[in-house]
């Protein structure tokens, strides 16, 4: 078996807020990540998963210690370099459901896909149906975002995630909302983008059967790794 | 491609807030109206007051200034010579110009010279009865003065070419008519500062709207006016000269000037205490417009910085989604100025009916109808404001949602 490619790499990340008052909630986490790992992020509320996983994504830049995507440093780009890194490698399911209302689902999915400007938009919207149709939402495709249950909403946005075939999916609870057998669609896509595609999933959840069936568990207490 | 999505992005915000793109619209709709309007009714204040200027005034008029008596010994002799005690006054030496024909010559070869009309000005009383009233008297050469000053359209009876050939006609002001009680083909006395004393028939009354004109000015033959200031066929006074543009007048009175001695006045010099009070309404009516322009700037400020604030989490998605700050700037400023461009169209629009509609209006009078006219230039300029004004009130907005973090708005 060939040595696994690791794709993202965390070297002591270390996070203070200093609101109310000063301190840390990331205590020096270091982890790897492989290619084509599903990795499941659990622990208490509040233990700092979330926070982690806005480090890892390049949104929050405020933090101490180095992070690297694919052998690539990505502490200290500027943001534009950031933003273009996020648009075509890295995918986030956001814990709550967070839609463009003004758009129809299947223009949220397509957008990310406009963005990168890599296809024909009529091949974006090809590829945005079938992602929709994978997660059941075919029918749904034309209504506007803002009209549909917080369930189907979070599902779309994971479609949006996968649209750009990113190297790194990041998910912030994304069976929160969903019922069993959704959820279990949902684990099934995530099982098949790791295995088929080489994605990488980390998926923060509450959800044990969901974790234990995934390729690896960090737990988080108190900002740091168990 | 991204520059398409923006855009999409962009007409979509735009679409599903028909409301606040109306009112923000609205706001520049009704400042470009105004700002056209406004410029329009000014320009044609000027245009109408600067045609009655030219109804009696030409671009430059070339003229001996009064002179004053100089010393008899030139100052430049030096400490030798003894000052003499002068007394210095006008000089009573003639108003002629010297060899006025060849001067007239160059003139009308300047390139620049459209019509040249020499002109022979006499103060004189006009007499009726017991009553005299105090004027002066242009001697012309009927066709070039008429060529000037289109005196023939500002005819109210009688005729300019019963002036033709007649050293005894004269044309008079409606003002002198009324208020020496004097009608056509009557006689009328008068008499020059030199004592020469000439009956005329009047042939012709003329109104140019022009209180002073009307009141105290009359036209004859030029020989005429020669004969009044007891001098010969070849003296003149003035030279008048219209120029291919009036708004160059006084860069063509310098060059004039080159070839004379006299005295080159362009009008702005003659008339310079009329644009003045252009110039104070100008400053004024441009205060007005450019302060209205502000406001509906600020309404597209205001509105933006709303729509932005509301639009927190999208403009956090986007960033997400890997939208840089470069193109949330595109998106924001795109509404801008859609709904400036917006604005501004229906206020070429809206300008242009109130001018339309007041160009309609009667007023009477003199004037005629009420004076404003489609001028393009400030169609051009009330658009170029427009956008500049929306682009700029659209632009912090925008560069604040580009600075948005969108950690801390997921983190609500
Ligand atoms: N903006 C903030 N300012 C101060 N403290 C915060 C902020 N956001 C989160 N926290 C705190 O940081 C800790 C970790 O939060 P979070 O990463 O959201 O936890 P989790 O996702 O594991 O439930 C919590 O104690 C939370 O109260
Ligand atoms: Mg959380």
């Amino acid at each position: 078996m060939p040595e696994p490619e690791v794709i993202i790499t965390a070297q002591k990340i270390g996070k203070y807020f200093y609101e109310p008052e000063k301190f840390k909630v990331l205590n020096d986490v270091s982890f790897e990540a492989y290619r084509g790992e599903f990795l499941t992020l659990v622990g208490k509320s509040g233990s700092g998963k979330s926070t982690l996983l806005y480090c890892l994504s390049t949104m929050d830049t405020d933090y101490e210690g180095e992070l690297f995507i694919a052998s690539e440093k990505v502490t200290g780009q500027t943001p534009n370099q950031l933003a273009a890194l996020r648009n075509h490698s890295i995918g986030f399911v956001f814990q709550f459901h967070y839609l463009l209302p003004e758009f129809s689902c299947l223009k949220n999915v397509m957008i990310p896909a406009l963005k990168m400007g890599k296809y024909k938009a009529a091949e974006i919207e090809e590829r945005a149906y079938q992602q929709l149709d994978l997660l059941g939402l075919k029918d749904q495709a034309l209504k506007p975002a803002s009209k549909l249950s917080g369930g189907q909403q979070q599902r779309v946005s994971i479609a949006r995630a996968l649209i750009n075939e990113p190297k790194i999916v990041l998910c912030d609870e994304p069976t929160g909302n969903l019922d069993s057998k959704n959820a279990q669609i949902v684990f099934d896509i995530f099982k098949k983008l790791s295995t088929e595609n080489q994605q990488t999933i980390i998926a923060v959840t509450h959800d044990a059967d969901f974790a234990a069936a995934s390729d690896r568990i960090i737990e988080l207490a108190d900002g740091s790794i168990l | 491609m991204a520059i398409n999505v923006n855009l999409d992005i962009a007409l979509t915000h735009i679409l599903t807030r028909k409301r606040q793109t109306l009112v923000a619209s609205l706001g520049v709709t009704i400042g470009i109206g105004m700002y056209i309007f406004m410029n329009s009714l000014m320009a044609g204040f000027g245009q109408y007051s600067r045609k009655e200027i030219f109804k009696t005034n030409p671009h430059l008029r070339i003229f001996r200034e009064d002179e004053r008596s100089e010393p008899i010994y030139p100052s430049s002799a030096g400490e030798k010579m003894k000052r003499v005690l002068i007394n210095p006054a006008l000089t009573t030496s003639s108003k002629a110009l010297n060899n006025p024909e060849k001067l007239l010559e160059m003139v009308r070869n300047m390139p620049f010279v459209t019509t040249a009309a020499p002109q022979v000005n006499v103060d004189v009383f006009y007499n009726k009865g017991n009553s005299q009233r105090k004027g002066i008297t242009n001697g012309i050469n009927i066709d070039a003065a008429d060529a000037m000053f289109n005196i023939r359209s500002t005819m109210v009876s009688g005729s300019l070419d019963n002036l033709q050939g007649n050293l005894d006609g004269i044309v008079i002001g409606r003002g002198l008519a009324e208020k020496l009680s004097l009608n056509l083909g009557e006689n009328l006395t008068i008499s020059s500062s030199k004592g020469v004393l000439k009956i005329m028939k009047i042939v012709g009354v003329f109104s140019a709207n022009n209180k002073n004109s009307d009141d105290t000015k009359s036209y004859i033959n030029l020989s005429a006016a020669q004969q009044l200031a007891r001098e010969g066929t070849t003296f003149v006074t003035d030279i008048y000269a219209n120029t291919i543009d009036p708004d160059r007048a006084a860069e063509f009175s310098t060059q004039i000037q080159t070839l004379t001695p006299y005295k080159v006045d362009p009008w702005q010099v003659t008339n310079a205490d009329l644009l003045s009070g252009e110039k104070i309404r100008d400053v004024m009516g441009n205060t007005v417009t450019l302060s209205i322009l502000l406001v509906a700037a600020f309404g597209i400020y205001n509105i933006m910085n709303m729509t932005i604030t509301q639009k927190m989490n999208d403009i956090a998605i986007l960033k997400a989604i890997g939208f840089n700050g470069r193109d949330i700037v595109r998106i924001f400023l795109t509404e801008s100025i859609i709904m400036g461009t917006l604005g501004v169209l229906a206020g070429l629009l809206v300008g242009g009916l109130c001018i339309h509609f007041l160009s309609k209006v009667y007023v009477g009078g003199p004037s005629g109808y009420f004076p404003i006219y489609f001028e393009p230039k400030v169609f051009g300029l009330g658009a170029f404001f427009g956008i500049l004004a929306t682009s700029l009130a659209g632009y912090l907005p925008a560069r604040k949602a580009a600075n948005v973090d969108p950690v801390t708005i997921f983190r609500r």
